[in-house]
């Protein structure tokens, strides 16, 4: 029997419960001493003078630290998605290596305590001067520098994708909608706040971090201080969620080993609430237009998006925002550029359902408008849209779109929907629907993927690789692989990962996570199972002796073969004729190349059903439903947690999240969680998970495409395109706030 | 986080006299406002006299149909007192509003009135703030000031009081009673939360070491029909927009008495005594209504991100006067 693809619940699920998983902070090593940093206030200028005195003097310090006291770091960051399986600073920056504020927040000095709560305190006592020069913090007071940016990601990615002739495509077009939104900053707040500890044993660094990038923080780190990668080890047990946070690798982890090697103890450095608003990036700023052209019969003729937004003065990161607004429906003609704007903010970075997410919330909300316009049905004009190729003429590696509208639509109940906005009632509510698609682009970035395979003599069995949980379920999913692939009961295998120096598996950002690791999991299983198989049909003691390998099938342990009716030998039986305690083989699985030609999406479409009190403008969702088209679903229990999260992050992103830059000061206005405002339980709607069945040969042998974002991307879109169902108004930011949805006053105020 | 004392009082006298020995002394209930505001670095208390051992936590009856509610009493405890439930709905609804269960199962009534603005600026510690460092000025003038009030402002400070239960304590006249060095008083809780004025670090006229021992609420028979409701981004764990505590009277379809309070538009628990002059006598429908809640913010004052608030506190106003008038009549 097959575990993968049953609903095992999660392998951690008792450890977490009763407290015994152990996350970075409760790391507890002889001699820990506490890290408090101390960020700047100013966003922009030099700290003229650091008066450390009193915190020196206070109870328990054991140092501060200033530019002056810290080394040199090795070598110059330079910002390089983790995916890419390289060092992956978070930034092209690395603070505290002379007297520049760059932005609020920054690191400029590093108290050491004997108690975590004598270092926050001293942190308060140090008292810095600055000189300030004028920052640009926003949008509005960089707008006239703004430029064109030729690439993103690091240099990974173009900024402009184009084809066609957009204007020509516009101007021949029967209608014509354009649209222009606003999009306020967000800032992820997984529950756990990054948390450090290192401690130096000689040359040796090891660290306990709260990263979705073992192998990524292990070589950001070695690279900065100058240490050979074989010096650093990283071990993460567990995570208490990234959504992004934790994707790169943020100078206060270098920091830590710094401090740590400055005082000759393990430092523990645990980020307090408002420092994570400063200290690992967050989701842009932006701006976002776009113009679509279409036929009267709805078939687009030409889309032309643009996306503006800030980033930090050392690098040219934008969130891509246009790689399924080029790619989701056929269209002829297309234009998408990223203008940036350098200002005084850390860089920013990934963040759930990274760029795509609001290039969706336009594309889907523009597309609302024009079947408003050509008065035809939302789901009818996305799948007369609906193209088998990518723009190279490539076919997907696997499609589903239209069977995800057709599907999210009967489950929805969408027929039942009157099209005329503002008709439906319910007391003081107004009711609407809404509708969008959604699609994440599949990246092959990442090098190959290892992981291995060991099996005992008792027939118990293990499969590494150094990913982490940070609470995908990625444990319980790798267990399910690796039981399947070696051929073993669930029950027999264990998973391993958490540590750096397992086999090497590349962060777990843009959804890769699931792909990766079931991949190389798969891979190592296999290669073991293989072994066994060629070690039986050798064996002149075992049954299945001088069998087909190819013909061997394993299960639960049990080796038999469709050559040998009745005949079976075990792994057990097996190891032990041979003398042999374990075996054990390694895996590798390579990513296809980035030119395979094949169109990479995957495919999905929400629902949505609001309330709008339209006299107060307050929202509710009442239902979201998903239809998603993930591939291989490798645990339903997973897919749907991690789906419906993604959903629930999306109603946040259309109604509640935005953070607010003070210009005048260049510190944002929302720096705790009583003021960034996510969703509560009382918040959350019914949302219902549905699957479509599509098989994917191309990316992964289980044919995974992977669920961390595609269930965020499209919800905005569709509570935004409910809104308006429901009111008749259309709110052009995000997010949609009562000021903005509340009908105007009737005197125009 | 700083280093504290910490002394634990054993009845009223000994908080009063722990309390008045250390000029940075504080009480300590639930702790919810108090430790937070430590760790921000803008309570500069030093001492703290915890005074949860003292015998205040109970809801008894006065003798002309109202209340008294003990400091001490928790908030999830009063919103589910039986007398409270059914003489003043708005104020178990304005206590079940407010926060969380697990706040509201460790934060007190006492501590609740003496909470402070959450004003972005007063916590983060470095932003011009006249409350924080009277002279330094108010960020919030022309910074992101969304929350911030439109009642009762001044020049020098425009924070909202953030208090929920104080709105609708306020629409029933209750009275604070105190007890402290220099005896016992009986403070009306309108004159308890003061104005920013040209003083706006100064928030109540109560002095080192005076204890709130108690609530009055007077009876009124008007409460039983009374709402509460409460406008915000999500629907739950977060301050108000705007919120609103209305008991109507009504007789032959004309007003005969009404209390207003809002929350989330003043600089304290704002009672809308303007509004209800507007409306006794009047008809009660939404006409009315409408002109008693425009005649209350007619002078409303707005900074860039909270002109909303003019229109929605009126909405919200109205809004209250319908439900409450739906219930007196159901
Ligand atoms: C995240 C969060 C959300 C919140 N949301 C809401 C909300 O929506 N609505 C709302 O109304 N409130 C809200 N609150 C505030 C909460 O209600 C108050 O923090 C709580 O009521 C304070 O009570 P406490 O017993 O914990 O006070 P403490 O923190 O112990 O004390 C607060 C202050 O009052 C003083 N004090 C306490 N008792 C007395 C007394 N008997 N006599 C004199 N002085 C005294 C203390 O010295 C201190 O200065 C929220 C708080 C938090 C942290
Ligand atoms: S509104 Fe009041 S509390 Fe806020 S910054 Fe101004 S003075 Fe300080």
């Amino acid at each position: 029997m097959s575990a993968v693809g049953t609903p095992v619940t999660r392998v951690d699920g008792p450890a977490k419960v009763t407290g015994a998983a152990k996350y970075s902070a409760e790391i507890g090593l002889p001699g820990m001493t506490y890290l408090a940093v101390v960020g700047a206030t100013i966003a922009s200028g030099r700290v003229t003078a650091i008066d450390a005195e009193a915190a020196r003097a206070a109870e328990g310090v054991l140092a501060v630290l200033t530019p002056e006291d810290l080394p040199k770091i090795a070598a110059e960051p330079h910002l390089l998605p983790s995916l890419v399986g390289g060092p992956a600073p978070g930034e092209s920056f690395f603070p505290m290596q002379d007297d520049v504020v760059q932005y609020a927040g920054q690191p400029v000095a590093l108290v050491v305590a004997e108690e975590y709560e004598q270092a926050q305190h001293a942190a308060s006592l140090v008292r810095i001067s600055y000189q300030p020069t004028k920052s640009i913090t926003t949008i509005d007071e960089g707008r006239d520098q703004a430029y064109e940016a030729e690439r993103l990601f690091g240099g990974l990615m173009p900024a402009r994708s184009e084809r066609g002739d957009v204007e020509a495509g516009l101007a021949a077009a029967d209608v014509r909608v354009e649209v222009a939104y606003k999009m306020a900053a967000n800032h992820h707040n997984p529950i756990e706040a990054p948390s450090t500890v290192a401690t130096w044993d000689g040359g040796n660094l090891t660290l306990y971090e709260s990263t979705q990038g073992i192998r990524a923080t292990q070589q950001t780190v070695a690279l900065l201080l100058g240490l050979p990668i074989a010096r650093v080890r990283v071990i993460t047990r567990f995570v208490g969620g990234g959504f992004g946070a934790k994707a790169m690798v943020w100078p206060n982890v270098t920091l830590t080993a710094m401090a740590s090697r400055y005082v000759g103890r393990p430092v523990k450095l645990m980020l307090t609430r408002p420092q994570m608003f400063t200290s690992n990036g967050h989701r842009e700023e932006q701006e976002q237009r776009i113009a679509i052209g279409a036929t009267r019969d709805g078939q687009l003729t030409a889309i032309r998006h643009e996306k503006l937004s800030i980033t930090s003065p050392f690098d040219d990161w934008a969130e891509p925002a246009t790689g399924v607004s080029s790619q989701l429906y056929g269209c002829e003609n297309y234009l998408g550029i990223h203008r940036l704007i350098k200002g005084n903010t850390m860089t920013p970075t990934f963040t759930r359902g990274p760029g795509e997410s609001l290039g969706v919330f336009t594309l889907e909300t523009a597309m609302d408008e024009l079947a408003s316009h050509l008065a035809i049905d939302p789901v009818e004009l996305r799948l007369r849209n609906h193209t088998p190729v990518d723009p190279f003429g490539h076919p997907w590696s696997s499609d589903g779109l239209v069977e995800c509208l057709r599907l999210g639509a009967e489950r929805f109940g969408w027929s039942d929907r009157n099209p005329a906005p503002r008709t439906t009632r319910d007391g003081e509510w107004l009711i609407g629907t809404g509708v969008a698609a959604a699609a994440y682009p599949i990246a092959f970035f990442m090098p190959p993927q290892r992981a291995r395979a060991r099996i005992f003599a008792d027939g118990s069995a293990i499969v590494q690789t150094s990913t982490q949980e940070f609470g995908t379920g990625v444990l319980t999913m790798a267990t399910q692989v690796g039981a399947d692939a070696l051929g073993v009961a669930l029950r027999d295998m264990e998973f391993q990962a958490g540590d750096s120096d397992l086999p090497n598996s590349t962060a777990a950002v843009g959804s890769a996570g699931a792909g990766m690791v079931s991949s190389a999991v798969h891979a190592a299983g296999t290669a073991l199972r293989e072994q066994l198989i060629a070690l039986a049909v050798g064996d002149e003691q075992s049954a299945l002796h001088g069998a087909a390998p190819a013909s061997v099938k394993v299960a639960d342990g049990h080796l038999t073969s469709a050559e040998r009716p009745g005949a079976v030998d075990t792994y057990r039986e097996l190891l032990s004729r041979n003398h042999m305690s374990d075996a054990e083989a390694l895996g590798t699985w390579r990513p296809p190349p980035l030119d395979t030609p094949h169109g990479l999406l995957t495919f999905g479409a929400q629902f949505a059903e609001v309330a709008v009190d339209p006299e107060l403008g307050l929202v509710r969702v009442r239902r979201l439903n998903g239809a998603f088209a993930p591939g291989r679903v490798l645990n339903p229990l997973l897919a749907h947690s991690q789906l419906m999260g993604g959903m629930l992050w999306g109603m946040s992103q259309a109604l509640l999240e935005g953070n607010h830059m003070d210009p005048r000061y260049g510190r944002w206005a929302e720096t705790n969680l009583a003021e960034y405002l996510v969703p509560v339980n009382a918040d959350a709607p019914e949302v219902r998970v549905d699957f479509v069945d599509v098989d994917d040969e191309l990316v992964g042998p289980l044919g995974a495409k992977g669920v961390g974002e595609i269930g965020q991307v499209g919800v905005a879109a569709a509570i935004a395109n409910a809104v308006f169902h429901a009111t008749g108004r259309r709110i052009r930011s995000l997010p949609m706030a009562p000021e903005l949805v509340m009908d105007p006053a009737a005197d125009g105020q | 986080m700083r280093p504290l004392t910490y002394s634990r009082a054993a009845d009223v006298q000994d908080a009063i006299a722990l309390a008045t020995a250390n000029q940075a002394s504080a009480f300590l209930a639930g702790g919810t406002t108090e430790v937070d505001l430590i760790r921000a670095g803008i309570s500069h208390s030093e001492h703290l006299v915890d005074i949860n051992e003292l015998p205040l936590r109970g809801v008894e009856d006065l003798p002309d149909g109202g209340l008294h509610i003990g400091a001490l009493a928790r908030m999830s405890d009063v919103a589910r007192t039986p007398s409270v439930v059914e003489r003043y709905p708005a104020i178990s609804r304005a206590l079940l509003l407010g926060a969380s269960e697990q706040l509201r199962n460790m934060a007190s009534l006492g501590g609740n009135l003496r909470q402070r603005t959450r004003c972005a600026y007063l916590r983060d510690g470095v932003s011009p703030c006249n409350k924080r460092e009277l002279g330094s000025g108010c960020a919030a003038l022309d910074g992101f000031n969304r929350g911030h009030a439109i009642l009762g402002t001044s020049e020098h400070c425009i924070a909202t009081h953030p208090s929920d239960v104080a709105v609708a304590l306020v629409a029933f006249d209750a009275v604070i009673r105190t007890v402290g060095p220099d005896g016992e008083r009986a403070i009306p809780f309108d004159d308890f939360f003061l104005l920013p004025g040209d003083t706006p670090q100064l928030e109540h006229p109560i002095a080192l070491g005076e204890l709130i021992v108690g609530i009055d609420v007077p009876g009124a028979p008007i409460g039983r029909g009374s709402v509460y409701l409460k406008f915000r981004d999500r629907q739950s764990y977060e301050f108000a927009l705007v919120s609103v505590a209305a008991a109507i009277e009504v007789d032959d379809n004309l007003v005969t008495g009404v209390r207003i309070a809002m929350g989330g538009v003043g600089t304290k628990p704002w009672r809308a005594r303007r509004a209800e002059a507007a409306l006794v006598g009047r008809p009660a429908n939404e006409t009315s209504f409408r002109q008693a809640a425009a005649a209350e913010l007619a002078e409303a004052v707005v900074r860039e991100h909270n002109a909303f608030k003019v229109e929605l506190a009126q909405r919200a106003m109205v809004r209250g006067l319908v439900h409450s008038l739906n219930r007196s009549q159901s």
